[in-house]
């Protein structure tokens, strides 16, 4: 029995890991959770805007590395990071104005607003590989560790070694300061307040004198930025490769599901659970039982409940129990 | 007796045509796709030996030889064979050199080539279900490069003389990385030693810390990755590397370019490794004759000019350019007895063949054509010593 050597060991392969993906999961899930709940469809564009905005960060990247600029230890993709967020927004509100006011205008019915946001999916991946190509791009720089394995094992003498990436702590933080802000955002300031007025009954909103079209050109600037950050952010910590993000939609749409569509706070509950769900369900737990059981009753198989190959397919069980058992979600969101 | 004579006329007619006919040659490698950084110097190898048969004049009085480039992709099936069909139904290629992946190369073999009659030898296709004992491919398919069965042993005769009894092996999930897996896997256990995971990755993730969270908790003193490098099996290394769950790897052809040196570096220090090669004379003429163009020492290079002059060599023996025809006499110019050949020494083997003489075709790779027509087999051992690729020894 060894339990120290066992907490180190599932915090360096599923507790670390699985907070950053969460955390990612987490933004994007917010994403899709605020255009679900203002504006009233599920929008399956938000991937490929994550990968738009995750593109242009690349891109301001690459020339503020040629011009010399770099942010110390950490990676100058956060010092392109407001440029994108920008650029995104400019991408969002363009689409808004060409395509969604339309079908707004028309009152068009929800499933298709999603068959619409399917075509601008299309319209937007297409545009990401058309500028930067389909292959995987490297873009982090500055330090890749805030504590490695090495000087893990080093500094306390365990068997294990546990390593931080800085881009994972980057994540943690990010996020936690992204939230906080959007948290501050829509419960303290007027045009929140009237965002969530929008989102709660719509005529009423109207009635009280609420602007639609200034709440909804917020809202896309919001989950701009959102979008950007959560794709930036994935793509320090694993790495930039355009058809990625297409598959993240998944896990994402499960995360705003399971914690409630139109609920921020079950957005990020949601992403939690998805991302631990996804890495404990395929983690193969030999290693850490080995220290955390009596020798007797060591474990001689791996102790894989689903091989690494079904990781998508954990999110699609999680999300089809939910909407089997509880369709409004974690947090009593709306139902889809 | 008039009829003879009018025949015989007309048979010197053709072959005066043929003489002077421009003879294509498909080269179908994936020049997009996860092996795209090999591909390039290997074409340019292939290229040489039909340059060099052109410009010596001498294959089938005079005949030139010119390349037609496709890509195989390396993974989409159907995108190679539809490269494929086009090289010979509108190209109307003469051979195929080619093509480099395992798996396209089965499809291409069997949808397009042995419907068409058309040969094909493949430089770098090493999955051991290419061995066709039983004639499957009518004879049409030869390869440069050995079966992975036969890496599977070298492999296992490495780590062993690295003393290494345990290891953990990932797979890159297609024909290729499977093959060579199980075979590796069959003959490392049959050697004494213990795989305590067999477990396939995808390629084309951003993320592998699951799949190495796994290979960490089998456990093993070395960690084998028959991968690609342009893939899965850098990102298997680097998340490996990252968590501390492996120090030293060991690199199968697929992982070995300077790529894998340019990733990494020194932080894979004592990992070993082996692919295609030989230290006969044949390989420094290569390099000698290749000079500055290309890398000559890149992997599956040298094989991509041995296999392109296989074609053009027995094309020569059989006296025409018919696939139908030439492809008895592969086997012929590839083995003894005749006079040894080496890579510059084409225009020579030309002539021999001429004559009516024998040759045996040794190339830059030491070619020596066994079973149904697959390389022998020569490896190049690696080790990284100081963040290089270094060569060990040859076996």
């Amino acid at each position: 029995m060894d339990l120290l050597n066992a907490l180190v060991a599932l915090s360096n392969f599923v507790i670390i890991p699985a907070i950053a993906y969460g955390s990612q999961l987490a933004l994007g899930a917010l994403g899709v959770t605020l255009i679900y709940g203002i504006l009233r469809f599920s929008n399956f564009a938000h991937g490929d805007t994550m990968a738009f905005g995750a593109m242009l960060a690349v891109l301001i990247t690459w020339l503020l590395q040629s011009m010399g600029v770099s942010f110390g230890p950490l990676p100058t993709a956060l010092l392109a990071l407001p440029f994108a967020i920008l650029g995104t927004m400019a991408l969002v509100l363009l689409t808004d104005r060409v395509v969604y006011r339309f079908y707004r205008e028309q009152k068009a019915k929800p499933v298709i607003l999603v068959i619409v946001s399917m075509g601008v999916m299309f319209i937007m991946n297409g545009l990401v590989r058309f500028i930067i190509g389909p292959n995987d791009q490297r873009f982090s720089d500055g330090e890749r560790f805030i504590i490695s394995v090495r000087e893990f094992k080093a500094l306390t003498g365990l068997k294990e070694g546990l390593a931080i990436k800085t881009t994972q702590g980057i994540t943690v933080v990010v996020a936690v300061i992204c939230v906080a802000l959007l948290f501050w955002f829509l419960n303290r300031t007027r045009t929140g307040k009237s965002m969530r007025a929008y989102s709660d009954n719509e005529d009423l909103a109207l009635l009280s004198g609420i602007n639609p079209e200034r709440v909804v050109m917020y809202t896309w600037l919001i989950v701009a930025a959102l979008a950007t950050t959560a794709g930036v952010l994935y793509g320090l910590d694993k790495s930039f490769k355009p058809f990625v993000y297409f598959q993240l939609l998944l896990p994402i749409f499960a995360a705003a599901i399971v914690g409630g569509l139109g609920s921020p706070l079950g957005a990020i509950a949601g992403g939690f659970v998805i991302a631990f769900s996804e890495v404990t369900i395929t983690y193969a737990w030999k290693k850490v039982l080995k220290y955390a059981m009596p020798e007797s009753l060591e474990p001689s198989s791996l102790v894989q409940l689903l091989s690494t190959d079904y990781k998508f397919a954990v999110s699609f069980v999680i999300l089809i129990v939910v909407l089997l058992f509880k369709p409004t979600g974690l947090f009593k969101g709306n139902s889809v | 007796m008039k009829k003879l004579l009018l025949a015989s006329a007309a048979g010197a007619l053709l072959a005066g045509a043929a003489s002077a006919e421009e003879i294509k040659l498909g080269v179908i490698l994936g020049f997009t796709g996860p092996i795209e950084s090999l591909t390039p110097s290997m074409a340019d190898g292939a290229e040489l030996a039909m340059k060099e048969v052109s410009d010596s004049g001498k294959l089938l009085g005079g005949s030139t030889v010119a390349s037609v480039r496709a890509d195989s992709t390396c993974v989409d099936a159907a995108a190679a064979s539809a490269a494929a069909e086009r090289l010979i139904t509108s190209e109307g290629v003469k051979g195929i050199m080619g093509a480099d992946c395992s798996g396209v190369t089965g499809a291409i073999l069997n949808n397009v080539a042995v419907a068409n009659g058309v040969v094909m030898v493949s430089p770098s296709a090493t999955s051991p279900g290419l061995s066709h004992a039983n004639n499957e491919d009518n004879g049409l398919f030869f390869r440069t490069a050995p079966s992975d069965a036969r890496q599977g042993v070298v492999m296992t005769e490495v780590l062993m003389e690295e003393g290494i009894k345990e290891v953990a092996v990932t797979y890159t999930n297609n024909d290729y990385g499977k093959g060579l897996a199980d075979s590796f896997q069959a003959a490392f256990e049959a050697a004494g030693g213990s795989v305590t995971i067999n477990a396939a990755h995808e390629d084309g993730k951003a993320d592998y810390s699951a799949e190495v969270g796994a290979l960490a908790s089998a456990g093993g003193d070395r960690l084998v990755v028959a991968g690609y490098v342009d893939q899965g099996g850098s990102g298997i290394v680097r998340a490996a590397i990252d968590t501390g769950a492996f120090d030293t790897f060991h690199f199968p052809d697929g992982m070995i370019s300077a790529k894998l040196q340019e990733n990494f570096g020194d932080e894979i220090e004592g990992s070993t490794g082996q692919h295609p090669g030989t230290d006969s004379p044949g390989a420094t003429k290569f390099s000698e004759l290749v000079g500055d163009s290309f890398d000559a020492t890149s992997p599956f290079t040298p094989e991509s000019y041995d296999a392109a002059a296989l074609i053009l060599l027995a094309m020569q023996a059989a006296g025409s350019s018919d696939p139908a025809a030439y492809k008895e006499k592969i086997m012929d110019v590839a083995n003894a007895p005749g006079e040894q050949i080496f890579p510059g020494e084409l225009g020579k083997a030309l002539d021999i063949l001429a004559g009516g003489g024998d040759i045996d075709y040794v190339g830059a790779t030491a070619v020596e054509l066994i079973g149904s027509g697959e390389s022998a087999g020569n490896y190049r051992q690696i080790v990284i010593d100081g963040g290089k690729i270094e060569t060990a020894k040859y076996r």
